[in-house]
């Protein structure tokens, strides 16, 4: 298992383990992560499973494909450090991951 | 007084759903009418995820959202049904009784229908404009800030804000520049989603001066009265700065709103309309519901449910449309006479 740590708006941290090929959009929502809310189930049509990737890992995650980047057009506060969380594949590279959660998923 | 439009059968949103809805009506000869707020057919599949594959329609491994969509059209063709688009069905009203029932249908276009049975095929709702997360945008809508043009003279002479980098913001950008005094694009980034011809055309506007483009968000609204004076818009550098604007159109995609069925007199429930399993019709005989929009127990929001959801609604339909038609059960490809009906007989 990876473990993923997500930090929401006020600070608060939670770590949750998710499952090599699954996304961590889904490692969120079945751990009931607050602030992910992922309405479109992780086809990439709804900008709602927005995502701060944490600084320490910027240079580490592979970087958004053009698909990702045009749907991260309707999320709200949009930043360099921007995902969509079900666009990022859960792989032994990325055990430690840290995110920081939205204020609100537009 | 407008005139009044007679069907045996409304079908409320064009997802795929109401499509197949038309197709199980037709084989029962019942003619149909489909409204969408949309401009256009196919609901979620068409405007969520067009170029996407879908697994799990039965007999196709895989078909894109606008695949099926464009395969239901086909295969409802034989039933000529009327759609009418940019219509959202806001009111409906009984005026018959439970054993005939009659239904007086209102659109926000001023179209009146009246139905022998009306057919729910709602989805997730009406899809709308998204709204900006912006504090306070309401008291500047409609007024200064627009999610569509109704008339584009009302721009005239205006500091035209357009926010966005799809198909829409692009468009009433060149479309607006020649009317407005100063139409100003602005989006996240230097990359657009638009048609190329379009982004093409905006780049050659803004080269010869005729527009601006700049890249930021916005964060806020000043003005009064309803009355946008500026915009405060976050760059892409981090700083903070006020935008001077008097009209604003944010194009940020569409959602999904129950809108006005909650009004209809049906029992609701978590914001879906509760139906019977044999014949999925509402608490009001004569109106049901299909797809999305439904709930009972163990309901799976698939496209494959909506379909079969579909075919019973039309056996029950069938009877308050033809209340002395013995029904016999027949089969596509057996039956001449439904042949017949699909033009192959
Ligand atoms: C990204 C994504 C992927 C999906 N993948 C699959 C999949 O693989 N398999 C599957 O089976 N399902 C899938 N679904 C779900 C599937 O798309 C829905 O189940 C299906 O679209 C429901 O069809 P529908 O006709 O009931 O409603 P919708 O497609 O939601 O259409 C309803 C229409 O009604 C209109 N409308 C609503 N209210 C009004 C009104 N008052 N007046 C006028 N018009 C109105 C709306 O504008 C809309 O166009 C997916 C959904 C999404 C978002
Ligand atoms: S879950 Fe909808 S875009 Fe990620």
């Amino acid at each position: 298992m990876v473990k993923i740590t997500f930090i929401d708006a006020a600070g608060q941290s939670r770590i949750v383990e998710a499952e090599e090929g699954s996304t961590v959009m889904e490692a969120a929502i079945r751990n009931d992560v607050s602030g992910i809310e992922a309405e479109c189930g992780g086809a990439c049509a709804c900008a709602t499973c927005h995502v701060y990737v944490d600084d320490s890992w910027l240079e580490k995650l592979p970087k958004a494909e053009s698909m990702e980047e045009d749907m991260l057009d309707f999320a709200y506060d949009v930043r360099p450090a921007s995902r969509l969380s079900c666009q990022i594949r859960v792989t032994a590279e990325i055990d430690g991951l840290v995110l920081h959660t939205p204020e609100q998923q537009g | 007084m407008t005139e009044i439009i007679k069907t045996d059968a409304l079908i409320v949103g064009a997802g795929p759903v109401g499509l197949f809805a038309v197709f199980e009506l037709g084989l029962l000869d019942i003619k149909a009418h489909v409204l969408d707020i949309l401009p256009k057919i196919g609901g979620q599949c068409s405007e969520l995820y067009p170029e996407k594959p879908i697994y799990d329609i039965p007999g196709f491994p895989t078909i894109t959202g606008q695949g099926l969509v464009d395969n239901l059209m086909k295969q409802i063709e034989p039933f000529h049904p009327t759609f009418h688009f940019n219509e959202q069905v806001e009111q409906l009203e009984s005026i018959g009784t439970p054993a005939a029932p009659l239904f007086r249908v209102r659109t926000n276009g001023d179209l009146t229908f009246e139905a022998k049975t009306v057919i729910i095929a709602a989805g997730g709702g009406s899809f709308q404009p998204k709204k900006p997360p912006v504090p306070g945008i309401e008291a500047y809508e409609n007024i200064s800030v627009f999610y569509a043009v109704r008339k584009m003279e009302s721009f005239r002479g205006k500091r035209v804000l357009i926010v966005g980098g799809g198909d829409s913001a692009l468009d009433w950008s060149l479309n607006l520049a020649p009317i407005a005094e100063r139409v100003i694009l602005m989006h996240r980034r230097d990359e657009f989603r638009a048609a190329p011809h379009s982004v093409n055309a905006m780049r050659e506007l803004v080269a010869a001066g005729k527009m601006d483009l700049t890249l930021g968000q916005m964060t806020g609204l000043k003005g009064e009265g309803g009355e946008l004076s500026a915009v405060t818009v976050k760059a892409n550098d981090g700083s903070i700065y006020d935008f001077e604007c008097n009209r604003m159109m944010p194009f940020f995609g569409l959602t999904m709103k129950l809108g006005p069925i909650a009004d209809w007199g049906l029992n609701l429930h978590e914001n879906l309309v509760p139906v019977d399993t044999e014949k999925f019709e509402t608490n009001v005989p004569g109106v049901f519901a299909i797809g999305d929009i439904n709930t009972y127990p163990g309901k799976l929001k698939l496209i494959l449910s909506g379909f079969h959801e579909a075919a019973l609604a039309a056996q029950k339909a069938n009877r308050y449309v033809f209340p002395d038609k013995k029904v016999v059960f027949q089969y596509t490809t057996s039956s001449s006479s439904l042949q017949k009906k699909l033009g192959v007989g």
